[in-house]
């Protein structure tokens, strides 16, 4: 039986596709200079992860060991298919700022890394939330990098929100700084690497102070029990 | 800590980094009176500024990394970092440029990677780099020298030129403060022959660029004196000179439009002469051996000249040194010395 809380902490944050397994890295770096970019293709991504594992876990049954990969591939194109077609009905600007990006889903090594190596072997239902769960790692760290660059960037952050969101959020632009000049670094590649680099190690960070709470905890708890052997004779 | 030994057992008197800093910092002072006589107190403000900021962030990030401060900013490698940046950036730079610039070279390409003698890059030219691609704007504009400047314009004093680059004065707006560097020029001009473009401009001196050509001599004298006193050998420096001096030869062309000057003008303008004795001898992030600081300083001359000729900017000791830096354990690999009694051959 498929451990749910264990799914959520693995996408979240014990083997997050972007900060931990290092999978995606292309889209993560090359889109996310703004919000709207990133919030767009985290939304897209969650969504074909989501749909390639259903599928995927439907026919793992039927489908030979030796051209596994093949029939997986098919269904992520597939899926990445219909998200382009969506969002070219619905978020046309959107698509068009994406561009290359999108079709490019279908070569995340996230999306063929959960259909090989879980969704293949779990039930549907949990190849599904694993699915969303992995999406979302994604995503967060997507917006994370989006916002950060947006910000250092260009000094205001949600710009151009009206592209996903419609009319109703044109004017959600926030001016954080005024009179800021444009930091371009940030804006481009070599700023995304930089920032991801940096959320990594911020990640490693605080994985190390759990570490540490948790061997500090283990000691106390074997120095009571010590102290228990050792006068274990009084009682 | 010896820097430049690169072979043991020699019993020479010991050279502490702090000794080898101040030798150094002493080495730039012909090069920034020159600068600061052909451009005014810019340079000035420039160093005290980026030298305040280097040392407050040098101690935040020690005290983050619980390294003892006072030992670290003792040996004057910030100092040495902050001069070099300040003397790179165009003068009157406002303080967030020079913040910006010193955060990058201490922190990202310094502290990040382990402090003083673990960094792969040049760190001064880091913060020049991150710079340039992120403020084009500000970074390209020079202002002109003093000589070349209208009589009705008044050179800012020290105090305004501070209040300048705190940003509580403006610069002069007066058309002709600042001007386009001899390096833009040949680099735009596709119509006239190098010589009408050296009479129609009054940017060009005697050999170099107006002003320019004075600094780099002046610090040509400053790198002979740290050649002289051994701070690093010949080879990286010369073979730098002597391959960009080579290519703008063969490329001068008889003076025709597409060239880009002659030799002296290459070597003498922008910072040529400033990069090859005092950014391409980093100990640091240069080659090691001897055989290796040649390719290594010859790999740089030859990038400067065409990114000066084919690129997208006017000068480009930083990005070549940069892409040196990264060459920099790959020529190491290629040129270890044999060792003293095996011949080259055996393994």
């Amino acid at each position: 039986m498929a451990n749910y809380s264990e799914i959520t902490l693995n996408g979240l944050w014990k083997n997050n596709p972007a900060l931990v397994q290092l999978l995606g890295l292309c889209p993560l770096l090359g889109v996310t200079n703004s919000v709207v970019n990133s919030i767009g293709l985290g939304l897209a991504t969650i969504f074909v992860l989501v749909a390639s594992n259903t599928c995927v876990s439907l026919i793992k049954t039927v489908t030979p060991d030796a051209i596994r990969l093949p029939t997986f591939v098919m269904i992520i194109a597939a899926a990445v298919t219909c998200t382009e077609l969506l969002m070219q009905a619905y978020t046309y600007e959107l698509y068009e700022i994406l561009g290359i990006f999108l079709p490019l889903i279908t070569t995340n090594c996230v999306i063929l890394g959960r259909a090989d190596g879980f969704a293949c072997k779990n039930s549907v239902a949990a190849s599904a939330y694993d699915g969303l769960m992995m999406g979302l790692g994604f995503a967060v760290v997507l917006y994370l990098l989006g916002g950060a660059r947006e910000l250092i960037g260009t000094g205001s952050l949600f710009a151009n929100m009206d592209l996903l969101f419609g009319s109703v959020a044109a004017d959600w632009e926030m001016t954080v700084f005024n009179n800021y000049p444009q930091f371009l670094l940030a804006i481009l590649p070599p700023g995304a690497f930089i920032l991801t680099g940096l959320i990594i190690a911020a990640k490693n960070y605080i994985d190390g102070g759990i570490k540490r709470a948790q061997a500090a905890k283990l000691e106390q708890q074997e120095k009571v029990s010590k102290r228990v052997r050792v006068t274990g004779t009084i009682s | 800590m010896a820097l430049m030994r690169i072979t043991s057992p020699h019993a020479h008197n010991k050279q502490s980094t702090s000794d080898v800093m101040r030798l150094v910092l002493l080495a730039t002072l012909p090069g920034v009176l020159a600068l600061t006589l052909a451009f005014g107190w810019g340079t000035i403000i420039n160093i005290l500024l980026a030298s305040l900021f280097g040392l407050g962030l040098e101690a935040l990030a020690l005290a983050a990394r619980k390294r003892p401060i006072a030992f670290y900013l003792n040996d004057y490698s910030v100092l040495v970092t902050a001069v070099l940046l300040a003397i790179a950036l165009p003068p009157y730079s406002p303080w967030w440029i020079l913040l910006t610039g010193m955060f990058f070279s201490i922190i990202v390409a310094k502290q990040l990677y382990g402090g003083l003698g673990y960094n792969p890059f040049n760190p001064a030219m880091v913060g020049y780099v991150v710079l340039l691609i992120s403020f084009p704007m500000q970074m390209t504009t020079w202002v002109a020298p003093i000589e070349l400047l209208p009589a009705s314009v008044s050179i800012p004093s020290l105090w305004d030129s501070l209040l300048i680059a705190l940003g509580l004065l403006q610069l002069p707006a007066v058309d002709g403060f600042t001007m386009a560097t001899p390096l833009d020029l040949v680099r735009q001009n596709n119509a006239l022959m190098i010589d009408d473009l050296q009479q129609q401009y009054t940017q060009f001196g005697r050999w170099g660029g107006t002003g320019w050509e004075w600094a780099s001599i002046a610090f040509l004298i400053g790198g002979l004196f740290l050649m002289y006193r051994k701070i690093f050998t010949w080879h990286a420096p010369i073979s730098m000179l002597i391959a960009l001096a080579f290519l703008s030869a063969v490329f001068y062309d008889g003076g025709s439009s597409a060239s880009i000057g002659t030799p002296a003008f290459q070597l003498l303008t922008g910072a040529a002469i400033f990069g090859a004795f005092f950014i391409v001898t980093d100990p640091v992030s240069s080659a090691v051996s001897n055989k290796g600081r040649i390719i290594y300083g010859a790999g740089i001359g030859i990038l400067i000249f065409t990114i000066r000729k084919w690129g997208n900017y006017p000068d480009s000791v930083a990005f070549a040194v940069l892409l040196m830096n990264f060459a920099a354990p790959l020529i190491d690999h290629y040129t270890q010395p044999a060792t003293y009694g095996h011949s080259k051959k055996s393994k």
